[in-house]
This record gives C-alpha cells, structure tokens and sequence, in this order.
C-alpha cells in the first residue's frame, strides 16, 4: 500500500489540534508555537500533494479506498483532481498566516481561572477546522463529505461565538451578546443547509445503492443508473441549498455579515476564504457531476440569484458603516461572481471561478487581516473612527490599498485574471448575464475606494494620530501574501495548468461544450 | 406480495409446537431465560438483605448483588446470542410465552448494560453533602415520611437511606427483559406492570423537592394506570377476535391461515371490529410507555420531579423495553394489518417529532428540555418503525442503543451541577459552565450534538439509519419531516450549549460536585459508546442488523 498522503494531510492537523489543546493552561506561547508549527507542517505536506499531483495524469488521484460502514455503503474514499489540490494548498497556504494573525488575539483578559484556556481552545479549534475543511476537499465518498462538511460547523460556531473583538462600542456585554447571536445564527442556517442536505444524501443513496461519487458518476454517464426527472431535480436542490448557504448565495447569505462582523479578523478569513469554499467546490464536485441534467434545468434560475448577489452584495457594501461588515457584504458579490462561473457552464467560467476561489482567498485574507490589525488600534469597527491613517502608517495603508485593489479586481493582481475569466466564460453563453454582472465591478471600485478615502485619507483623527505602523509580526503576515497577489495577477499560468483538466472533465460531466460564438451568429 | 410472504421477510417460523392443545407440566427452557431468572433470583436476594442486613452493610451488599446480577445476566445474554440463539437457534420458550431471539437478546443485553450504568448513578453518595456524617444519595431518607415533617427529619438525622432502590431497579430490570420478548398478550401485560410499578415508585423517592417527586409519582401512577387499562382491554379485544393470547397464533387468524381457535369464541373470531379496536388500544398503551405524541403528557413531569439517576434510567432502558415490545406487536403480530396501521403511525410519528421539538424550544428546565427532546427521539424512531423492512428493524435497534447510552450519561451529568437547593436543573443557572468546569460542559456538550445528530456522535449513526430505513420503506415525507424537526430540536440544544460557554458565569451560580468513581464511569461509558458509535459503527450495525430478524 502506498503511502496515504492525504490521509496524513488531513489528520495531522487534527491531531494537532488535540495536541494544542492539551497543552497546560500557563503554557500559552507553547500552544500557539505548537499551532503555527502544525500548520507550517500542513503546509509542507499539501505543497507534497502539488507536486505529485500529475495535471495529465488520471482524474482523481492519489486516492486511497478502505471499507468504513459497510451497512450504509459507506467507504472512506479519498481522491484529489485539480480543482481539489488548488484549494487544499489555499487552505494550508493561509492557516499559518491565520494562526500568526490571530496570535494575541485570544490571550485570556485576566489571569484568574486556571481552568479556562481560550488560548488553547482558539488554536486548536482552528487547525480542528482545517482539518476537516481539506478531509472535505479530498473526499470522493458523498457521506464522508457529508460528515465533515457537516460536523466542521461545531468548531466554527465556537470560534465566532467565543472570541470576538478586544474592544468593542457597545462594551464587553453587549459584544457577546452579539457574538452568541452570530454564533447562533451561523449554525443553524448552515445545520439547517446540511439536514436539508442529509434528506437528499439518503435518498441518493436509496436511488444508487452506494456513496462512492466516481461510481455513481459512471453508472450515471454510461446509463446504468437511471434516475426519473423529477428525482435527480429533488436531490439536486437538497445539495444545492446546503452548498449555497454555505457559500452563500442570495438569498441565503444573511449569516455571513453577522459571522465575520463579530469574530475576529483571522476567523473571519477562516470563515469567508477558507470554509465558504467547501460550499463553491461542491457545487463543481457533487451537484454537476451527480445531477448532470438538473444542473442544466437550475441553470437559469440559478445565474439569476448570482447576479443578484453580485449587484446586491456589492450595494449593501457601499452602504456599511462597520469595516468588517463591508468586507463581508463584498465577498457576497465575490461569491456570486464564483457561482456565476460555475454555472455558466463553459470551461472559461469554471476554470475561473476555480481561479477565483483562490484568488478570492488571498485577496480577503489581506484585506481582512489588515482591517482586524487597524481595528485592534483603534478599539473600532466603526469606517467614521478613522481618518488619515496613511500618514501615521503608511505601510499598514499601502498594504491595506493593495487588498482593497485586488478586491476591485485591479488588472495586474491576481483576481483581475478569474473575474475577467469568469465573466468572459458567462458572456459567451449568457451576454444579458454577464453584461449585468459587469456593475459589479463598478461598484467594487466604490465600495473599496470610498472605504480607502475615509479610513486612510483625510486630516489625521485625534484618536488615529501615534498609531503605531504594522509590527513585524504584521509584516510576516502581509507581505508573502500581497506578494502573492501580484505574482499569481501576471503569471496565473501554474493554477491554471493544475485546474484545467479537471475543469475540462467537469464539463464533460454535464455533457456541454463551449459554445461556438460564430456558429451561433450563423444561426 | 401476499401478506403472509411479507411476514417472511422478518420473521422465522418458530418449531415449537402448539402448546395450547395440552395440559402437561410446564417446559421451562432454563438455560434461554437465564438472563431474566438471574435478575430476577438477585432481585429478591435484595429483599431479604433488606429484611436481614445491618443497616449499615445494606448499602453495599445491595451494590454488590445488583452489579453482579447486572453483569451475570449480560453475560448470559451473550453466552445465548454466541450460542445462535439470536439467529439459526431463535425459538420460543416457556410454553410460547416468551421468545429469544435476534431483536429480544439484542435489547436485553442494551437495557442490562444500561442498568449497570444506571446503577452506578443510583449509588453515587458523594454529590449531596453529608448530612449528620452519613453520606446521602439521591433518594428520600424514608420515603413513608410526610415531607417536611418531624420524622422526616428524625429519619434524616437516624442518617437512613433507601436502599430499597436496589431491588426495585432490578425488578423493574426484570419487566423490562421480558416486555421486548414477551410472545403473549398476557406476558406482555404481566411485564409491562412488573417494570412500571417499581419505576412509579422509584419516581416518588426523590430526597430533594420531595413534594413535586410525589407528585410526579402520582402523576406517572394514575396516567400509566390508565394506558394499563387500555392495554388490557385492547388484549381482551384480541382475544376475542382471535381466541388465543399467542403473537403466533393471533398473526394466523390476521392472515386468514388459521380459523376457529377456540371453538367457544366462534361468535367473535374474525370480527374485525374487535382486531381493529383491540390492536388500536394495545399499541395505545405501549405508545404511552414510550412518549409518543398525543400519550406523551407525563413525561415532562415525571422526568422534572422523578430523582435524576431515575430519569436517566428510566428515559433509557423503558424506552428500549417499550420500542421492543411495540416492534413486536407491529412486526409480528400484526404485519397483516400493516395497511391499517401504517397510517396512523406516521400520524402519530409526524406529530411526535414536530411537536417534541417545537415545545421543547419554550423550556427552561435541563430536565424538561430532555424530555420534550425524548419524545422527539421517540418520533425519529417511530420513522423506523414505520419501515416495515428488515432494515428497520436493525436500525431501530442500533438506535435505541445509541440513544439510551446518550441519554444515562445526560442525566448522569445533570446530577453533577448542584447549588444550595440541591441540583441546579434551572437553564439559567447553567449560564457560563463552560468557564466554570469546561470539562463537565463539554461532555454535556458531546451528548447534546449527539441528540442533535450532528456527524461522528452516535446520534447521527443512529439517525441516518432509521431515516434510510423509511426511506426504503417508501416513507420519504417521513425523512422530509424528520430532518425538518431535527433542525428545529438543534436549535434549542445549541441553545444549552451557547449558555455554557458563550455566557456569562452567574456570581451566585451552582457548583459542579467532584462525584465518586461510579458517576464518572456512568458518564465515560456514556461519553465512549457516543463517540465509538459515531465513528465506527460498523460492528454494532452489524450485530444490530443480525439481530434483526423475529421468532414467530
């Protein structure tokens, strides 16, 4: 037997996490270190998996199949395409720059109650994430899938619930309270996504007889298995609803501005770069692959609710007043942007929504990170608090400019390259679409530009004045990711080239081919 | 499908013959009911230590006869199922009064190890404080003491306790092994009362808030009275229409294979009026025992007032004994009738699950919200139920045994949180536990996910195989409503869990009691078969899916 890379992949974070945990509660630094070293780890074994991943080689590999719940026809089947292995590396790319962002971020106030570790507690339940964010990625079996997509909500419901921001406007007990209410939220739009989910997973099973996703698409191609219309359109909406809250779409999405508002800068990444992920990836891996024919028949509606997501989110943007809720409501419009691709059905579009997930992730990452630095500063969520920030902190400003650019989608960074591509893909099959999408990017603009000239421009706030500039530890964050950002927008060629294939297969799935934009004008 | 080919599909035809023709002395096969004889033979041991112990040695004495009763009869069980008597070698024992086979050896052996577990909660003496240097439990110092009276605290101060408890555990032990394997109408009766008597009074034994104890008591007492008396008409009914007490031959009459039992009942045989009310009214009183809605109404308050060891073992093992009898009655006396019954058990499981959750949300109490939330459960199960399939009976058996060893060790940790009035079941007292004890909240946690169902507890093993089972069985607006009424039930579990850890502690807020090791290995067992379950449950589906198959 080979070795099981991504098996180790996925459990060493796991057990790291309970390494973490278990770390003694005076011990924080050890804990944190311990965390940082994992992910680094992580890291070093999802770069393994890149490199041995053959982009020509066979659909999925490095699979591993092993008999789990032989009664429910459930095996522990692991297998990566491309599009998996771009976002396993996306996710261990960004954890270790999420533990080092997060470092201080849930040292405890008081050192009273031995018992109470939220050092611990907040590492570990990161990396618990992590974990079972790539063991979804990998999986190739519906319920294996299912059990962690649905089972990585506990340790996200405690990380929005128990760690929130140091200061707050309302003080401490209001702050939890609203934390609790996000907590609260987040879950059960996401249990209530999955349960709907669970109902179409047993009745796939009950149609296919078996979980395996490779043999269930084959008997599916080949014809072997038939499924009556309106059966294959049931289950199709049971996963659909689950991936779109998840990811979330319009009109789905009102957990996201409460989850990212009140957790910490890191979680919120975690939340919208790392986790909504699993929700668009699923979307390409089970509803086009299980639900070829229903993913067509949704097609319109579908496109639909992600233009108005585009548009809806980009305006709710403009409109914030709280620094983390504008970035919340943006990445709304960015994962309608994804959705969009994905279902446009052209390999342009997908190859770039799956560009855009990444790209996508990076972008967040630091326009997020650097947003919780400057609101750890300042004691404020509030874009009124700020003013002028540039001249106390260039570094944190121009950093925080370069985010905000890639998140309007800037030629020469990165997610300039996936939009483009996605709205290329959409426009092809979908002019209307795609033309309507296009505001989004207008209003992209405002919303980052405005957010930029309040906070960062401007006489200097008495509050801001003798705010201290990105520390080192900031730097190490920020810089190999905006560093990042610029290379993958001038040479997105190494993504794409992993991506592609599996796009290609994807498409195939569904039995769609590009459209022939001068075929269709002959006719 | 003829109705007698669907019959085949579940069950095995028993080689016994007809014993009802002759009169000759009474076959007892020893050996297939050892595991009822044990418990049965340590349960009156426990009464003669009673009458002749020391006070002062009771206690242990008592511990020593029941756990090793417990685990005699467990291993009694397990010699039988080794030895095929739960598949090739099933058969019915005891002149056709009672079967073993897959499913009754199956749920003995989950009501004797839940027992064992329940035990040990019954002995815990280290949460109250001592009380005139005589470490106390849960129950009433003397229970024929008026509360609040002078010899109420004269029996306090004589440092008494109830080691009554024991027997009565046992011999409600006793009932509850028979009633899943019970294979006569009269039997069934005769256990369904041994196992309700002592657990009415186990209910009124409470040493804390003795007044809602009794009442609980009483209120368990007069309304299972009542759904005994409906059983028992229901019986008579039967018998009526089929002229015979036996599962085997009342399925016959059903079926049309057999007429004219008894010749003096010629009149009545075959009257469907009489199958139709008398079957409504036995399944009515096992639907009592087990919480469905609309019999639910006790529950609440019994499982308030009854002391918490009683609930958690009442909530566990009744429900394993009455799902197990209810099977039976459905599976094997009356699959010809299923186009009757199929319908109103998914009214009645439709309901249950809805109303179990929806009510439970509006609770304050730990012990009410786990309630409401069994009789939710006792919905899902029913989805099960309604499968007629084999795998529905598999499933309904795995989950029983994952639900009962969630819900002992809920229990066994509502013990744990106690302040000046004794235990602290208030919701709001439970606030910011997490900070206090995060360990003891974490295990609550555990439990609480796993009734929710969330993935790798137990609860979601469970719950996925009963709902594959309706959905094969063609009950797919059952999974529908299931999965609907688990997002609602999520929601106020999440709620205990958001006021453990994300709120605030109260300054006056209770404390978590250091309990003895026998707590402790109620809640690690507890803790161990939820996660064991959840990850790995492919050995107990097994067992569970060969066990699966009834004697007739």
């Amino acid at each position: 037997m080979s070795f099981p890379l991504l098996t180790v992949t996925a459990a060493l974070p796991a057990v790291g996490a309970i390494a973490t945990a278990a770390v003694p509660a005076a011990r924080r630094t050890v804990a944190k270190w311990l965390a940082l070293l994992v992910s680094l780890a992580t890291l070093a074994l999802a770069v393994t998996v890149l490199v041995r991943f053959d982009p020509g080689g066979d659909r999925y590999q490095l699979t591993e199949s092993h008999s789990w719940i032989a009664d429910f026809g459930v095996r522990y089947e692991l297998g990566v395409d491309g599009i998996a292995v771009a976002l396993i590396a996306l996710t261990a790319l960004l954890i270790p720059f999420i533990i080092l962002a997060g470092w201080h971020d849930a040292d405890p106030l008081e050192t009273g109650n031995s018992r109470w570790r939220p050092t611990q507690g907040f590492f570990a339940l990161i990396l618990a994430v992590e974990a079972m964010v790539i063991i979804s990625f990998e999986a190739t079996d519906v319920f294996l899938f299912y059990i962690f997509f649905e089972a990585m909500l506990i340790p996200l419901y405690f990380l929005i619930g128990g760690f929130g921001d140091r200061a707050h406007e309302h003080g401490e007990k209001t702050a939890a309270t609203q934390r609790s209410y996000a907590a609260v939220k987040f879950l059960l739009y996401n249990l209530a996504g999955g349960l709907i989910m669970l109902a179409a997973v047993i009745g796939l099973y009950v149609v296919a007889g078996n979980f395996s996703l490779t043999e269930i698409a084959e008997a599916r191609a080949n014809g072997s298995l038939d499924m009556a219309t309106s059966t294959e359109r049931w289950l199709f909406l049971g996963f659909f609803f689950a991936f779109a809250v998840k990811a979330p779409l319009f009109p789905l999405h009102t957990w996201l501005p409460n989850a990212m508002g009140e957790s910490t800068a890191p979680v919120a990444v975690l939340i919208t770069a790392v986790v909504d992920k699993v929700g668009t990836f699923a979307m390409l891996r089970f509803c086009l692959q299980l639900f070829p024919e229903a993913s067509k028949w949704a097609t319109p509606v579908i496109l639909v609710l992600a233009v108005i997501s585009i548009i809806y989110g980009a305006l709710l943007a403009v409109g914030q007043r709280d620094i983390k809720r504008l970035i919340a409501y943006a990445s709304i419009s960015h994962f309608g942007f994804i959705v969009m691709g994905i279902f446009a059905m052209t390999s342009q579009g997908q190859s770039g929504a799956t560009l855009y997930m990444v790209n996508h992730g990076i972008s967040t990452a630091v326009l997020m990170l650097i947003a919780g630095f400057l609101i750890s500063r300042r004691g404020s969520r509030l874009i009124a608090d700020f003013g002028g920030v540039q001249k106390v902190a260039p570094v944190l400003a121009g950093t925080f400019l370069i985010g905000g650019l890639a998140t309007l989608s800037l030629p020469g960074l990165a997610p300039f390259v996936s939009e483009f591509l996605v709205l290329v893909g959409t426009f092809t099959r979908y002019p209307v679409i795609g033309i309507i999408a296009t505001l989004g990017i207008v209003l992209a603009a405002l919303y980052t530009l405005v957010l930029y000239q309040r906070t960062m421009t401007g006489p200097v706030k008495a509050e801001v004045t003798g705010m201290p500039d990105l520390r080192v530890r900031e730097l190490v964050v920020v810089a190999p990711l905006v560093a990042l950002l610029i290379f993958l927008g001038v040479f997105p060629k190494p993504v794409t080239d992993i991506v592609n294939p599996a796009v290609k297969q994807t498409m195939s799935d569904v039995h769609k081919t590009d459209p022939q934009p001068e075929v269709e004008a002959a006719k | 499908m003829s109705a007698t080919a669907v019959h085949s599909l579940w069950t095995t035809a028993a080689t016994a013959a007809d014993p009802i023709a002759r009169i000759d002395a009474p076959k007892i096969e020893y050996g297939q009911l050892s595991p009822v004889l044990i418990v049965i033979g340590a349960a009156i041991i426990g009464i003669l230590v009673e009458a002749f112990v020391p006070r002062r040695s009771r206690y242990h004495a008592q511990m020593f006869v029941s756990a090793v009763a417990l685990i005699a009869a467990f291993a009694a069980v397990v010699a039988l199922a080794a030895r095929g008597y739960g598949t090739t070698k099933a058969g019915i024992t005891a002149m056709g009064a009672v079967a073993v086979d897959g499913p009754a050896l199956f749920l003995q052996g989950t009501i004797l190890l839940t027992s064992l577990v329940g035990l040990f909660t019954f002995a815990e003496r280290r949460l109250d404080p001592e009380q005139h240097g005589t470490r106390v439990d849960s129950f009433a110092a003397q229970a024929a003491a008026v509360p609040g009276s002078e010899s109420e605290q004269k029996a306090v101060k004589a440092g008494f306790t109830t080691t009554e408890v024991f027997p009565l555990l046992l011999f409600a032990v006793v009932g509850m092994l028979v009633f899943p394997a019970a294979n006569d109408l009269l039997t069934l009766f005769v256990a369904l009362e041994v196992f309700s008597l002592p657990l009415y009074l186990l209910c009124a034994l409470a040493r804390r808030k003795r007044l809602m104890s009794q009442e609980a008591a009483v209120k368990y007492f007069l309304l299972g009275a009542f759904a005994s008396a409906f059983t028992l008409f229901g019986i008579a009914l039967l018998y009526g229409y089929a002229g015979s007490m036996s599962y085997g031959t009342i399925a016959q009459v059903v079926d049309g294979t057999v007429q004219n039992v008894t010749p003096a009942l010629a009149n009545t045989t075959g009257n469907d009026a009489l199958l139709l009310v008398g079957s409504a009214l036995v399944v009515m009183g096992l639907l009592f025992k087990v919480g469905a809605v609309p019999f639910h109404m006790w529950t609440p308050d019994v499982y308030q007032g009854a002391p918490t060891p009683v609930t958690g073992f009442m909530a566990a093992a009744t429900k394993v004994a009455a799902f197990g009898a209810l099977l039976r009655i459905l599976y094997v006396v009356l699959p010809g009738l299923r186009w009757d019954w199929r319908p109103v058990m998914w009214g009645v499981a439709i309901v249950t699950m809805l109303a179990g959750a929806i009510v439970a949300i509006t609770q304050t109490d730990i012990k009410r919200l786990l309630a409401y939330s069994s009789i939710a459960h006792a919905g899902f199960i029913l989805a099960g139920v309604i499968a007629t399939t084999p795998s529905g009976i598999s499933s309904v058996l795995f989950y029983l045994a994952a639900y009962s060893f969630v819900t002992i060790g809920a229990f066994a940790v509502v013990t744990l949180v106690r302040d000046a009035g004794g235990e602290a079941t208030h919701l709001s007292k439970w606030a910011g536990l997490g900070r206090r004890s995060p360990l003891v909240a974490a295990v609550f946690a555990v439990f609480l996910l796993a009734f929710a169902g969330i993935p790798l507890t137990s609860g979601f093993a469970g719950k996925f195989a009963v709902f594959k089972a309706a959905a094969e069985g063609g009950a797919a607006p059952l999974v529908v409503i299931g999965v609907i009424s688990s997002a609602i039930a999520a929601f106020f579990y999440i709620r205990v869990i958001v006021l453990m850890f994300f709120s605030e502690p109260r300054p006056e807020g209770p404390t978590v009691a250091v309990p003895s090791p026998l707590t402790m290995t109620a809640i690690a067992v507890g803790v161990a078969v939820t996660v064991v379950l959840g990850v790995a449950p492919q050995y107990f589906l097994d067992l569970a899916g060969q066990a699966g198959v009834f004697v007739r």
